[in-house]
């Protein structure tokens, strides 16, 4: 009996090329290709007065150097707004190379095109660009004040405003009887892949085509994008997605610049170029994420159930909003969590800045949102001296409560409605693992050695595997390999591994003879892209789809060639049989053969299917009427509405009591979505995600100084955990499946990042005694906190003492 | 240019090189050894991270005309018709890589700490890949890979520095 792969820890099919040195990234690709280098914008704000480029000839091995200017009108025009939006009243994007104006630092003025990088960069360091400075907005509070403007024509800063109010919030306000406001900030991170974008492109001028490879989240969106930029028929155009070393949001944004220029330039020069980003230029120009001022008013009762949530978010989304405002959507719906406030409003502002344009990073404005509500449950708990998982308990959306419908709408347009989940015992899990109850004794021994330890707690919910659709073909060679592709792209998730269980499921062969190709748009033309944990669910439901027609085709040819009902007959590792006599069998490889009428025998195998083996009825025609040759099928998944999961956190940490050096002891992870294909996966997600947030609450910011210059854009000075810096992470999981697909999956790719900066806050505060209103925090900043306090407590002593 | 003869992953090798080319520019263009990768422009990645004579070390952070009559050892290097090497065999049991843009650096770093650390601490080990970034697994399996690998017979030596001439 075949044994289920999905389900089980199957290790991953990518590793053997990936352990011996044999991926291929972008940069790996393309040995012989010419290399692009660009000139970017010192200047966070400035006119451009002057393009000197004389000098850079100079160099040896120059091929072509490219302003606006040199752009044909397609190219001229500025980059998509991707995502429109009714509140999105003020977009504005950048163009592909700068002509009058840049509004941030990194921003591509000049593409120089060489022989090799080195000759490249000698030649970019030769353009003179002279710049008439303006004065910067940096910061949210800066943008908010608007004293200057990032955009001429948008004075206020304003790119996009949107209140979304479930219930009358003010009249649940006014009657509530307790109130508390909370001001909070999240400072900027960023994805920071070990491998920053890149393309390279290979035009073919005999057959007027193009193809490209991009490091990119979505390959069928570049090459939409490039072929309505270059006027390619999409037909003249395919791009793959290589290995790609990692993403977290910043490689889904498209198409950037480079993705642009890299194949206008290989067609306008007849010769293939490559484009491979460098760190610094991925800090400068590329994207960020996180940063927000927000205001919480909640109004609850003496249980702590909140009566009337009223939240306002100052959203920093950078110089330009190519991707829309998906993130403050984001933050504005998923704040909700767990939980259920009798009313809610969420206004916010989405606000230009003089830096680098803000666009999803694992988590995609959640992280933000989770840090509202769970700063506010502490707070609320600490008001009412209740335990901060009680308050939580109180307020959880119930298992009988589900399907949950919040009211309000989701990034996808669609509902904001739970198909399922257990908050209660989530959180049961959660204190049982971390040892909620017994923290308390813990507490008291640490504080006899001198040692400051707190807890902490986050929950949230991710909307995850959002559509519209993604599709999966299946192929059955005549060898009996099976052949699988979907369109989106993978950058680490194990795609080739998971995709691969499932079609070995759904299909009933081994593991071992299935094959997985993602992000190529040669194999799959119609898919939309890595984000938003959507990847198993949608490519998952897709291929298993695909797999579902394969195999009724399969069983239909078998029954035909057994004299045999379809109904009686099982596949089981590539062999079809006739349930309870196995002898009567014919294997999947000679249904591939026999699908397939044949004039010609390539091999012994084939001869099976020409047209003198008599294999065949002459009454009817080779192939029937609405049926098609081959052993191969497509499916698409395309959902009603995203799917939820959840998950709970808890930490304990140590903060030092004389450095205020911050240790996190413990991190717990309670975490339920659905079914899981291959649990080793999801807890290497989760574990990965985790590490993220830790980043992102204790190490990680951008730190721009007053004239945008971002003054850390190295891992020198931008502070990417190491080995040393996460500690184990325990993990436990609820299978709660989803009622929306067939294979109850939902999504896991960003729930390890989501809540941690709101649980570490949590802890941190529960160590101190203090509220923790902002993050990151550093080891100085809590010092600081510490002394500020101090300062407070002993003045206003003394004011007693004047008494 | 300057002529530099080099052995790599047990070949040797002679060419010329532009004095400022850096190890990993030639491991990568001239050789095409491109399994060797590039994370960073600082040194504080290790992705780049290669033997030179038997000691780890960042190849962005070494110019190709230092290694001339030197041995170098790449992650393309480890595996013999064996099979792969002990500390490859561990991270794939333990899924201590995801995109794996990372992992040759680590792979590499890991079996110097073992060279160090022949029966390591988990603190040896964080301490030992402090150098190394990994932005997908969040370390947790890469410690446990090398913490097993450490059991594995052979986890610390690398093959080609035995094939050398
Ligand atoms: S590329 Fe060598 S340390 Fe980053
Ligand atoms: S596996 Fe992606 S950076 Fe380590």
């Amino acid at each position: 009996m075949t044994t289920r792969s999905i389900g089980h820890s199957v290790q991953r099919r990518e590793d053997p090329r990936l352990v011996t040195g044999n991926g291929r990234y972008l940069d790996d690709l393309g040995r012989d290709a010419l290399a692009a280098a660009f000139v970017r914008s010192p200047h966070a704000h400035a006119t451009i007065t002057g393009i000197d480029i004389t000098d850079a000839w100079e160099v040896d091995g120059v091929e072509a150097i490219y302003t606006f200017e040199d752009l044909d009108e397609l190219m001229a025009r500025p980059l998509p707004v991707l995502i429109p939006h009714p509140a999105l009243t003020h977009p504005r994007t950048c163009l592909a190379l700068a002509d009058t104006e840049v509004n941030h630092v990194g921003e591509p003025v000049v593409m120089v095109v060489a022989r090799d990088r080195y000759v490249a960069e000698d030649a970019a360091a030769r353009i003179v660009v002279s710049y008439e400075t303006k004065p910067v907005v940096v910061g949210v509070a800066a943008a908010r004040e608007a004293a200057l403007a990032v955009h001429d024509d948008v004075p206020d800063n304003v790119a996009a405003h949107l209140i979304q109010e479930v219930g009358d919030v003010d009249a649940a306000l006014a009657c509530s009887p307790h109130r508390l406001t909370i001001p909070l900030t999240i400072e900027r991170s960023a994805c920071m892949p070990m491998e920053g974008k890149g393309v390279y492109a290979v035009w073919d001028r005999d057959d007027a085509s193009m193809r490209m490879w991009s490091s990119t989240q979505t390959s069928t969106g570049v090459r939409a994008a490039v072929a309505a930029r270059l006027g390619i028929p999409l037909a003249r155009i395919q791009c793959m997605a290589p290995d790609v070393g990692g993403g977290f949001g910043v490689k889904i944004n498209h198409p950037w610049p480079e993705e642009l220029l890299v194949p206008w330039a290989a067609r306008a020069l007849g010769r293939p170029v490559k484009w491979a980003e460098d760190r610094r230029e991925h800090f400068v120009s590329s994207a960020h994420e996180r940063q927000q001022l927000q205001e919480v008013e909640v109004g609850f009762d003496d249980d702590g159930r909140i009566l009337a949530l009223d939240v306002k978010v100052w959203h920093d989304n950078g110089a330009y909003t190519p991707y829309g405002i998906i993130v403050p959507i984001i933050t504005a719906t998923q704040l909700l969590g767990p939980y259920k406030p009798g009313t809610y409003r969420c206004e916010f502002w989405s606000l230009y800045t003089n830096t680098v344009i803000v666009t999803p990073y694992r988590g995609a404005g959640r992280p933000q949102g989770v840090f509202a509500m769970e700063r506010t449950m502490d707070a609320i708990a600490a008001f009412l001296g209740k335990d901060r998982t009680e308050v939580r308990s109180t307020n959880f959306i119930l298992p009988q409560d589900m399907p949950y419908d919040h009211g309000l709408m989701f990034q996808d347009g669609r509902p904001l409605k739970y198909d399922s989940g257990d908050f209660p015992a989530s959180l049961a899990k959660l204190k049982a693992l971390v040892g909620w109850d017994d923290f308390a004794a813990y507490r008291e021994q640490a504080e006899a050695e001198g040692r400051k330890v707190g807890l902490g707690i986050g929950c949230y919910v991710e909307g995850t595997g959002v559509g519209p659709y993604e599709g999966g073909h299946v192929h059955v060679e005549t060898s009996g390999q099976v052949f699988v592709a979907t369109g989106l792209t993978s950058q680490g998730q194990g795609h080739e591994t998971a995709f691969a269980q499932i079609v070995a499921d759904e299909l009933g062969v081994r593991f071992e003879d299935v094959h997985v190709t993602t992000g190529d748009t040669r194999r799959m033309p119609y898919a939309v892209g890595t984000f938003a944990s959507r990847a198993a669910v949608m490519s998952g439901n897709a291929v298993a789809a695909a797999a579902k027609v394969v195999r009724e085709k399969a069983l239909r040819i078998a029954a035909d060639a057994l004299e045999a009902n379809p109904d009686d007959l099982e596949i089981e590792d590539g062999v079809i049989s006739v349930k309870g006599a196995p002898d009567t069998q014919i294997s999947l490889s000679t249904v591939a053969v026999l699908s397939n009428p044949l004039r010609y025998a390539f091999d012994d195998a084939a001869k099976a299917a020409t047209q003198f083996a008599g294999t065949f009825d002459p009454d009817k025609p080779p192939v029937a009427e609405g049926d098609e040759p081959g052993l191969e099928g497509k499916g698409f998944y395309s959902p009603t509405q995203a799917t939820f999961a959840n998950g709970m956190h808890a930490a304990i940490v140590e903060t030092d009591p004389v450095t205020a050096e911050i240790r996190i002891l413990r991190y717990c992870v309670v975490h339920d979505c659905g079914v899981m294909i291959n649990p080793l996966i999801v807890e290497g997600q989760v574990h990965g995600g985790v590490a993220q947030g830790v980043g992102g609450a204790l190490y990680e910011r951008m730190a721009y100084d007053e004239s945008g210059q971002l003054l850390n854009a190295s891992f020198m000075d931008f502070l990417v955990p190491y080995a040393s810096e996460v500690p184990f992470i325990e993990t436990d999981h609820l299978e709660t499946p989803s009622p929306l697909n067939p294979l109850g999956i939902k999504g896991a790719g960003e729930a390890g990042t989501i809540p941690v900066s709101a649980v570490l806050a949590s802890a941190i505060e529960d160590a101190e005694g203090f509220p923790i209103l902002s993050m990151p925090i550093s080891p100085s900043e809590l010092w600081e906190l510490r002394r500020q306090r101090a300062s407070a407590a002993a003045h206003s002593a003394t004011t007693e003492g004047d008494r | 240019m300057t002529r530099i003869t080099v052995t790599v992953d047990g070949a040797k090798y002679s060419d010329d090189v532009e004095p400022r080319t850096l190890l990993v520019h030639y491991l990568r263009e001239t050789l095409g050894k491109v399994g060797t990768v590039v994370g960073c422009d600082t040194s504080n990645c290790g992705a780049c991270t290669v033997h030179l004579d038997g000691r780890s070390v960042k190849s962005c952070n070494v110019l190709a005309v230092q290694v001339d009559g030197h041995e170098v050892t790449t992650i393309e290097g480890l595996a013999t018709e064996a099979g792969l090497h002990p500390m490859q065999e561990s991270f794939h049991e333990h899924h201590a890589l995801q995109c794996g843009y990372c992992t040759p650096g680590m792979i590499m770093q890991a079996i110097d700490v073992l060279n160090t650390h022949p029966d390591p601490t988990e603190e040896q080990i964080r301490l030992g890949l402090e150098g190394n970034l990994c932005r997908c697994t969040g370390y947790h399996n890469i410690v446990k890979a090398v913490a097993a690998a450490a059991k594995a017979p052979g986890a610390a030596a690398v093959s080609s520095s035995k094939v050398g001439d």
